[in-house]
């Protein structure tokens, strides 16, 4: 074999190994991609949790939080924790647990500005106040929503409590009562409590007040507690929706030939041959 | 005994210094330093902020706020012009637990399952990568879950006991998997300063006429292949990994290693 035979062919092996180990490197981080994304994607898959006021979407607040506690720490009550690896949250993100310890609407919302990564939102509980400037307004904030189970809620089987909207910071608003007749008695009164979806806060005091066992009135995510009707629906009582109808152009033709089907249908011959 | 500990005393300080600034802006609401190792706010003023972190953030196309890309900024060029990796070693809180579980190793000569040296040490770039790759694909900043060094300073600073069973682990895995295995091969953070560091300042100067071989710089020293000119050559250890943790100083009796700013 001559010099040049042994420097191709070292060449060669060479470009094998590069080969070979390019693969490889790419089949490790297959390999620990699969396995540490499974995790993200299980841990980010979780929806059941409670955002401070003011957080973003969701899906958009796990990307922008960057888990610095600021929120944890500004909460005056201990409302707030950062998730640790057992909650099987996305690890470090702020959340309550209304039942344990709502949030109490502190009207100077502390937690909000001190977020650095804007994850919790000023601009979005932004209301225009007395004097005409803008100024975060804590009502306007969407934590989540209250919603009633009738079963185990005592106001429904006709007991008398109105524990939940005493509570509700936004009183008669947020949660009004619903008179009804108590046919079983035949004397007595129905007050139902009935949840405002529109104004409801989701702060979850409702919850931590409530009486029973399990509380009958929960705050859930508004991602699980709300409902979305679709687009195809147009409410033709409403001036407003009506007008999404205008300018569409119906294109229902068909080239299909449907002569056939009508003659079918049309010609009734058949029936009487036998 | 504190003649052949001086650095190592120095470091603790620092280390448990900051987590202690960060505890009390916490808990008893002294402002110097507030939040964690994550995003900081310093005296209130402006933040300072993990790159790797805000690194990630970006990659899940999130597109992160002025302040804390100014506040990764500055904590980049910090330690890249300083000391590179010295983050790892004066700093991070996790330092401490691995090096708690290196001096059981050695006192009591545990054997690793996996003999150092099989391992590369290359796998933390890879990490470093497969870190952002993820973000981008799950939207969600794939490193920052399982960070072991926010989950500690977490569960120090709020109390969060269960955190610690992720710091049990690192624990665990370098006590009895890998020699230096979490700082020395897995972890992207200290990756990061190592591919940032190259130019830094502060360097361990190697006088080679002192030397006596006694190896004992070679036996503490976490990275040990940054270590090549010790008796061959006089110099700077000029390789980025090296965590300037000044271990090698310490325990050099023959005045052949010490500090050198360019």
């Amino acid at each position: 074999m001559s010099e040049e035979d042994k420097t191709e062919n070292s060449n060669a092996t060479s470009r094998k190994d590069a080969l070979k180990t390019m693969f490889m490197g790419a089949g490790y981080l297959a390999l620990g991609g699969m396995v540490w994304g499974g995790y993200v994607n299980d841990v980010k898959a979780e929806e059941f949790v409670l955002r401070p006021p003011g957080a973003i979407k969701e899906s958009e607040f796990v990307k922008a939080c960057i888990k610095c506690g600021l929120c944890v720490e500004a909460c005056p009550y201990d409302t707030l924790k950062l998730s640790t690896p057992k909650d099987n949250k996305v690890t470090g993100t702020p959340y309550f647990e209304a039942r344990e310890t709502p949030c109490y609407m502190c009207t100077d919302i502390p937690c909000v500005p001190v977020c650095p990564t804007e994850a919790l939102n000023q601009k979005s509980l932004f209301a225009l106040a007395d004097d005409n400037t803008k100024k975060m307004d804590v009502n306007k904030s969407k934590m989540g929503l209250a919603v009633v189970n009738k079963e185990s809620c005592i106001a429904f089987w006709g007991v008398q409590c109105d524990a939940c909207y005493r509570a509700c910071p936004l009183l008669d608003e947020a949660i009004t009562i619903e008179y009804d007749k108590n046919e079983r008695t035949g004397k007595h009164a129905f007050l139902k409590p009935v949840v405002n979806a529109e104004i409801c806060t989701g702060c979850g005091i409702c919850e931590h007040a409530c009486v029973t066992e399990i509380p009958a009135i929960k705050v859930l995510p508004l991602s699980i507690a709300t409902g979305k009707v679709g687009e195809h629906y147009i409410k033709g009582w409403d001036k407003n929706d009506e007008k999404r109808l205008e300018g569409i152009v119906v294109d229902t033709e068909t080239d299909d030939d449907n002569s056939g089907a009508i003659d079918y249908l049309n010609d009734s011959d058949d029936l009487f041959n036998d | 005994m504190i003649k052949n500990n001086k650095y190592l005393i120095l470091r603790r300080f620092v280390q448990l210094t900051t987590l202690f600034l960060f505890f009390a802006g916490a808990n008893f609401g002294l402002g110097i330093l507030k939040g964690n190792l994550s995003t900081a706010n310093v005296f209130g003023k402006f933040h300072l902020s993990d790159p790797y972190a805000v690194l990630q953030m970006a990659f899940t196309g999130y597109f992160p706020t002025i302040e804390i890309i100014i506040g990764a900024v500055i904590v980049l060029v910090f330690y890249s012009l300083l000391g590179g990796r010295i983050f790892c070693s004066w700093v991070c809180p996790l330092n401490i637990i691995t090096d708690f579980a290196s001096y059981l190793r050695k006192k009591f000569k545990i054997k690793t399952l996996l003999k150092s040296g099989i391992v590369s040490r290359k796998i933390r770039y890879y990490v470093l990568v497969l870190g952002l790759i993820l973000s981008f694909i799950t939207g969600v900043a794939a490193f920052e879950l399982v960070n072991p060094i926010s989950i500690l300073f977490r569960g120090v600073i709020f109390g969060t006991t269960f955190s610690f069973t992720a710091v049990f682990i690192i624990f665990l895995f370098d006590l009895l998997i890998i020699e230096h295995g979490w700082c020395g091969h897995v972890c992207p953070v200290g990756a990061v300063y190592s591919a940032t560091g190259k130019f830094r300042l502060l360097k361990i100067y190697h006088t080679s006429e002192n030397c006596t071989l006694c190896m004992k710089c070679k036996h503490v020293c976490p990275e040990v292949q940054v270590l090549g000119i010790i008796g061959k050559k006089t110099g700077k250890i000029n390789s980025s990994e090296c965590t300037d943790c000044a271990r090698c100083i310490d325990v050099c009796d023959d005045d052949a290693l010490k500090f050198k700013l360019k």
